[in-house]
């Protein structure tokens, strides 16, 4: 009986209530504010039924739609990939003097409100902007087009794989690549060879987040876009009309793709997660 | 003087650092600061004028208000959610692990119809709120509970690393000596968490004072009720006043940062003192 009581003041788990209690309290919530409105996402896209969902789909603007947020995440995406793999190699294997300054710099984009995002963009290239009456002149439009959708899309995912990568690679250090040098590699070779292979599932990883991020985008795309039906609406501003228009099925169709594609980010991303662990080489 | 950079073999690093410069400056720098210039344009007693409007006031009320009010929520619950998850097993744990990130993952204009579609008057959630005439969407508990949904992964990310380096033999210890379960979370496992925290809370805090797409929709948008500053933003330049619509951008990034810094300085004093 005593040595029984010792036991159990000297346990570091709690009782079988409390455990209970803080796994009910915690589904409760995680159920409440990510699986209900998850749910509610199909539930409000198919409450009309399978015909009325896939014309919501079929139609010429959800296509524009579509069309237009594939070729900002198409632009958005390497654009971002080339940067975060330069900076990333000059940060991680070399050093210089103001290097966190510059990571710092790095980050910047996401101390920044979407709609700030956009705004920059507005003040520089709009009709009252600096480089404005330069491209008015010229015959060029940045603002309420394509070009200004693309810039304001880069602009939100510009830190993702350099954040990812530039910690993966300063943990591996230099030497792998100093001794292939050193054999006579050439840069090139270096590269593709050496540390590509190193830093594949660092690569991946930020290059979904990345993507999700470009394909969801709304505030700052918002801003720049002008919402011109067919042109300039990406999947999200799509939905957003669509939803003022009190269409809702149409909105919660075309917003239901996006869920899926949320959902094949999260399931890529796990197995990435569980590919590198495995590998031995682990992220962030 | 000394050099720029020390030596090293490896090849490419002009070309690297100069790309890095030039892109960096291209899309961020130079466009962030537009903002700092088109203020300047206000002159101190326009800009002093724009940011003290009744309404500018009220709206960044709104926005820090809501904004502090989900963090604390997140902080509280995702405080239990990371507990969970490192301290418990439970079938199908791994895959609510993996759907923790989905307001990451999910674009906030989905987050934000689905959202006031669930607690709207006639929605799911909203009719049992309106059975006792409490209305959510539509107004600034609605703005909570997206920015809720917005900052949820924050602080159990944070949160979950640092409890799972938490060593069991410290915890044996404090037990060995007589420590109850309590008194173990609260004087070994708490003060070793908390910075981690404070610093998901100031995540979570930051992201929701920006956020737009998902709170419009079920905010109602009322000027001096439940309208967010980045909404007035958007108000503003649909307006084509830049300047105004400037100032209040550059009030936001001014407040946040403040906030960020003061909670780095809070983070620093406590970490300090558990030092001693």
């Amino acid at each position: 009986m005593s040595t029984r009581s010792v036991q159990r003041k000297i346990s570091t788990h709690e009782s079988l209530g409390v455990t209970l209690l803080l796994i009910g309290v915690a589904l409760s919530y995680l159920l409440l504010f990510l699986g209900l409105p998850l749910a509610t996402v199909f539930v409000e896209a198919f409450k009309k039924g399978w015909e009325l969902y896939l014309s919501a789909l079929m139609e010429p603007d959800a296509w524009a739609a579509i069309k237009l947020t594939l070729i900002a995440a198409g632009i958005a995406v390497p654009a971002n990939l080339v940067f975060g793999v330069a900076a990333a190699w000059a940060i991680a294997k070399f050093e210089f003097k103001g290097k966190s300054l510059l990571i710092t710099l790095i980050d910047l984009p996401f101390a920044v409100s979407p709609v700030v995002s956009g705004l920059v963009y507005v003040l520089l290239f709009g009709a009252q902007g600096w480089f404005g009456h330069w491209l008015q002149a010229h015959d060029i439009r940045l603002i309420f087009a394509v070009p200004g959708i693309v810039l304001a899309t880069i602009f939100v995912t510009f830190p993702f794989i350099a954040r990812e990568l530039i910690p993966l690679m300063q943990s591996q250090g230099k030497e792998e690549e100093e001794a292939a040098v050193s054999l006579g590699a050439s840069g090139w070779q270096t590269f593709w060879r050496v540390t590509l292979p190193n830093i594949k599932w660092g690569l991946l990883y930020g290059v979904i987040l990345c993507n999700a991020r470009a394909m969801g985008e709304f505030g700052a795309v918002s801003v720049v876009s002008g919402h011109i039906r067919g042109l300039t609406n990406t999947m999200p501003l799509h939905v957003e009309i669509l939803y003022n228009e009190y269409n809702f099925v149409a909105a919660f169709a075309v917003a239901s793709l996006l869920a899926l594609l949320a959902l094949l980010t999260l399931v890529i991303k796990s197995l990435v997660e569980w590919q590198a662990k495995r590998s031995g080489e682990p992220l962030h | 003087m000394s050099r720029f950079r020390a030596h090293s073999v490896l090849p490419s690093f002009n070309l690297a650092l100069g790309f890095t410069l030039l892109y960096l400056s291209l899309i961020v720098l130079i466009p962030l600061s537009a903002l700092f210039f088109k203020t300047a344009t206000l002159g101190w007693g326009g800009f002093w004028d724009v940011i003290t409007g009744d309404r500018v006031v009220a709206s960044l009320r709104v926005t820090f208000l809501t904004s502090f009010i989900a963090a604390l929520i997140n902080a509280f619950f995702g405080l239990i959610v990371a507990w969970v998850l490192v301290r418990y097993t439970f079938p199908g744990k791994r895959i609510v692990d993996a759907l923790v990130d989905l307001p990451f993952a999910l674009p906030t204009a989905v987050a934000g119809i689905t959202l006031a579609a669930l607690y709207a008057p006639n929605g799911w959630m909203g009719q049992y709120f309106a059975a006792h005439d409490i209305k959510v969407a539509y107004t600034p508990t609605g703005i909570v509970v997206a920015l809720t949904f917005i900052g949820l992964p924050f602080v159990v990310r944070t949160v979950q690393p640092v409890l799972a380096d938490v060593e069991a033999e410290v915890e044996e210890a404090a037990a060995s000596l007589g420590a109850g379960r309590w008194a173990v979370f609260s004087r070994v496992i708490f003060p070793a968490i908390y910075p981690a925290l404070l610093t998901g809370f100031a995540l979570a805090f930051a992201r929701a004072i920006g956020e737009y797409g998902s709170v419009i929709f079920i905010a109602g948008n009322m000027p001096y009720i439940s309208e967010i500053a980045p909404l007035l933003i958007v108000a503003k330049l649909e307006q084509y006043d830049y300047a105004g619509a400037t100032a209040i951008a550059v009030v936001m990034l001014l407040l946040s940062f403040a906030l960020l810094l003061a909670l780095n300085a809070l983070q620093w004093w406590t970490s300090r003192r558990g030092a001693r």
